[in-house]
């Protein structure tokens, strides 16, 4: 595949890793924010390619994960609604709930679909007129526009069985949050490539003045990874705290303007509770008034649902960075992917996941 | 679930389950807790603990390979065949597993109401078709019809024996270390093929599903004198679940080259796009095959000139006495471990 | 999920309404459909980054290229620097695909 196997050389990934090598003349500890990265690092195994002094963390890049308990328990809620089809992407279906999943609640007749883009749950919407189809929107800014362009399409077409969950979250905030936690330990930032081909990189600019952390937009392949890594350590070796662009193939400074706009029209800034980091002001968002009543929470009565967590899962550790999945007690005896205690273990970006899948009994 | 003499309390959730869900047909770890915990404890005996495609039963001296399978794919019909052909492939395949020669075939016919008889007239000659080019009848079957809703078309099961006319045996336990591990081809396309066939994904793709009788081969291989040690077909969990059963099951561990593995340009782009591993695709047409290192260049040379080996490789190697562990040597010389997946990645495709 | 895909556009529908723009995107051996509506600068033969259906950027060709221009020069000189070194390690080959 033209642009994704040249960036999977083995040969310039050995390349890379040695240019770290000889660049790291210090101890540095990076973050990578995305779990998408988090995968590719974990599978590909890049963390053993890069030398003792350096050490990656793993961030909250995961927006399933960081969604908050008593959100996932209102989509639990819709999905049993019997007039409802709900919609969701595919690694929805063993997140848990307080008490239960949307695999047990397929499998108890509850009609859930997986879908692969927003847009096909307003097609399911056209073709069942009798039926209230419902999406459940979780996603960075990256996956935001596709969700708009849906809300667009069905005012367009009028639709009033059309209804979406809203649980997009935004990064800038979340990376404000973590570099101000006390304990924090990350010296550079490897941010999410494909949340700044839409964004762009431009609202970086006051992190990296603020805190003196370098930030550099990666990529996902293993070579793309490497180049950020190498250049965040060119970096902090030359002192310097600055917004570098390793992934320019797919980024601007200013990002996908028309995607912008259409995530102005649809939506405004939120306040949202992100697990592991509290409530982050204006960090996730929420439809714009001229589309409320595409509003799922507002169109379905969920009040008087009473969440609750297992006491042994720590995904918010984790989703911080400050708990390796390995290091927790339930990793792989009470926790697995089938028995999840939280999002983290099941989540196609979540960090437990893929230390459980490529990592397991090593 | 109530306690009455009907239905016993259930006795403990299946991982977390007290019920069916889609994933225990998958091929990977729910598929696995189902047969471990509830069905092979149920029905427990020594020639299910064979834990092969077929099961070899002794009779009077000679040595018969018997297998069953139950077919619900969805669509019926697909790019490479339908299920009907599937059928019949898939049922032959188990019994050269275990290096049988098929001698007869049973089908057993679901069909629900409304279905319409050309499409049952196309299935059933597919299935003779396959059936009459590897030399064997339908002997016996039986037809039910279901009411409408309750039947997706058509379900098939086909049961199979066949006749073992050598001295091999060949098995998960008579896999040794050293062993090399070849597979006869490139990996993923019935998967893909399903896929693509599946309406709401839509996407194209002109892969077709690999889907082929295997026993013909199978008896070139022995025929040859390749001293076959275990056979295992990549149906559902691909070969990632095959090995990883094989594994388990004779308690050695293996080691695969990520490079040595041949996957299209066509299934890796769609799985990709899907976020599916190939390694635990589905494939219909496809082996692994199980030989001692001595054996392993006149296993490949006949493979290269057969035409279902075409693509053929050797994976990797059978390492010593270890847990049933299957490791996996990336393109960038890392190794890491394989895990069964959850299980319902790829619902109804075979 | 923050996976994307870059996929070449093979042809384009509704080029008129940016809203309902879409795209047939060859990715590998496979095509598959793709709006387009935030790309309105990509054409026919262009690159577009694809995620969950929906184009998020076009890829810029030059840089790409560039970029790998950058990784042959950076092997060339790690291999140079290397030619010396301790030939221990398997150095792995090759791509993914066998």
């Amino acid at each position: 595949m033209k642009y994704v196997d040249e960036f999977r050389d083995a040969a310039t990934v050995q390349a890379l890793a040695e240019r770290i090598a000889q660049s790291a003349t210090r101890n540095w500890t990076l973050m990578e924010v995305c779990g998408g990265q988090t995968h590719a690092i974990v599978k590909h195994g890049l963390d053993r390619l890069l030398p003792p002094s350096l050490t990656l963390i793993h961030g909250p890049g995961c927006p399933v994960c960081v969604t908050p308990q008593h959100v996932i328990d209102q989509a639990l809620s819709l999905a049993q609604r019997p007039e409802v089809i709900f919609c969701s992407f595919g690694d929805m279906l063993r997140v848990p709930g307080s008490h239960t999943d949307l695999q047990s609640i397929k499998a108890q007749g509850g009609d859930v679909r997986m879908v692969y883009s927003p847009v096909d749950a307003v097609t399911l919407a056209r073709q069942n007129p009798g039926r209230e189809v419902v999406f459940f929107a979780v996603g960075f800014e990256t996956t935001a526009p596709a969700t708009a362009l849906a809300a667009r399409q069905a005012r367009a077409l009028n639709l009033d069985n059309f209804s979406l969950l809203v649980a997009h979250v935004c990064v800038p905030p979340a990376l404000q949050a973590l570099l101000s936690t006390p304990d924090n330990r990350m010296q550079g930032l490897l941010a999410a490539g494909h949340v700044c081909a839409v964004m762009g990189y431009w609202e970086y600019q006051p992190i990296v003045e603020s805190f003196h952390v370098p930030i550099v937009v990666t990529g996902f392949e293993p070579v793309d990874i490497l180049r950020g890594v190498l250049a965040c350590v060119e970096e902090l070796e030359r002192g310097e705290a600055t917004v570098v662009n390793a992934y320019a193939r797919a980024v601007t400074r200013e990002g996908n303007v028309p995607a912008q706009q259409l995530l102005k029209e649809v939506f405004e800034p939120v306040d949202l509770a992100w697990r592991g980091l509290g409530t982050i002001p204006l960090s996730g968002l929420g439809l714009a008034p001229s589309y409320r009543r595409f509003d799922a929470a507002e169109r379905f009565e969920t009040a008087g649902l009473v969440s609750s967590e297992s006491a042994l899962c720590r995904s918010g550790e984790v989703l911080t960075g400050r708990l390796d999945p390995r290091q927790c007690p339930a990793f792989g005896k009470e926790c697995t992917p089938d028995t999840p205690l939280g999002a983290t273990m099941v989540s196609s970006e979540g960090a437990c996941a893929a230390y459980y899948r490529y990592r397991h009994g090593q | 679930m109530a306690n009455n003499e009907l239905f016993p309390a259930c006795p403990l959730p299946i991982g977390q389950y007290a019920h069916a869900v889609l994933g225990h047909g998958g091929g990977g770890r729910l598929m696995q807790q189902l047969l471990e915990k509830l069905i092979r404890p149920a029905l427990d005996n020594p020639w299910l603990e064979q834990r092969h495609d077929s099961a070899v039963l002794e009779c009077g001296g000679t040595r018969l390979a018997f297998t069953t399978d139950a077919y619900v794919v969805k669509p019926l019909f697909f790019p490479g065949g339908d299920i009907g052909k599937l059928a019949a492939c898939g049922t032959l395949n188990d019994l050269a597993m275990s290096g049988a020669r098929p001698l007869y075939l049973s089908a057993a016919l679901i069909i629900e109401e409304g279905f319409p008889f050309d499409a049952l007239q196309t299935v059933l000659t597919s299935l003779n078709a396959v059936a009459q080019a590897a030399g064997v009848a339908v002997v016996t079957g039986d037809t039910k019809v279901v009411e409408r809703g309750k039947g997706d078309g058509l379900y098939i099961t086909t049961s199979g024996i066949g006749l073992i006319d050598h001295a091999l045996s060949i098995a998960p336990r008579s896999i040794r270390p050293g062993d090399a591990i070849l597979v006869n081809g490139d990996i993923g396309r019935h998967g893909v093929a399903i896929l693509s066939a599946r309406e709401s994904l839509g996407f194209e793709t002109s892969i077709q599903s690999d889907c082929a009788d295997l026993s013909s081969l199978v008896g070139e291989l022995i025929a040859a004198g390749c001293e076959i040690h275990c056979l295992r077909d990549l149906t559902r969990g691909g070969l990632g679940a095959a090995l990883l059963e094989l594994a388990r099951d004779a308690g050695l561990d293996m080691e695969l080259g990520e490079a040595a593995i041949p996957v299209s340009e066509a299934v890796r782009s769609a799985c990709e796009i899907l976020g599916l591993d190939p390694l635990y695709v589905a494939n219909e047409g496809r082996m692994a095959i199980f030989v001692p290192e001595a054996h392993a260049e006149t296993a490949l040379a006949l493979l290269d000139r057969h035409p279902l080996g075409q693509g053929a490789n050797r994976i990797g190697r059978v390492r010593d006495a270890g847990r049933g562990q299957v490791g996996l040597r990336t393109s960038f010389g890392v190794e890491r471990l394989l895990d069964l997946p959850s299980g319902e990645q790829l619902p109804r495709i075979c | 999920m923050c996976l994307a895909l870059p996929g070449q556009i093979l042809s384009i529908d509704h080029d008129d309404d940016p809203l309902t723009r879409k795209g047939r995107i060859q990715f590998g051996g496979v095509v598959k459909e793709a709006s387009l509506a935030c790309v309105p600068e990509a054409g026919i033969g262009d690159y577009v980054i694809v995620h969950a259906g929906f184009a998020i950027s076009r890829l810029d060709e030059e840089e790409a290229e560039a970029t790998l221009r950058e990784f042959a020069a950076l092997s060339r000189l790690q291999d140079d620097k290397s030619a010396g070194a301790d030939l221990h390690a398997p150095r792995p080959k090759g791509g993914v695909h066998g």
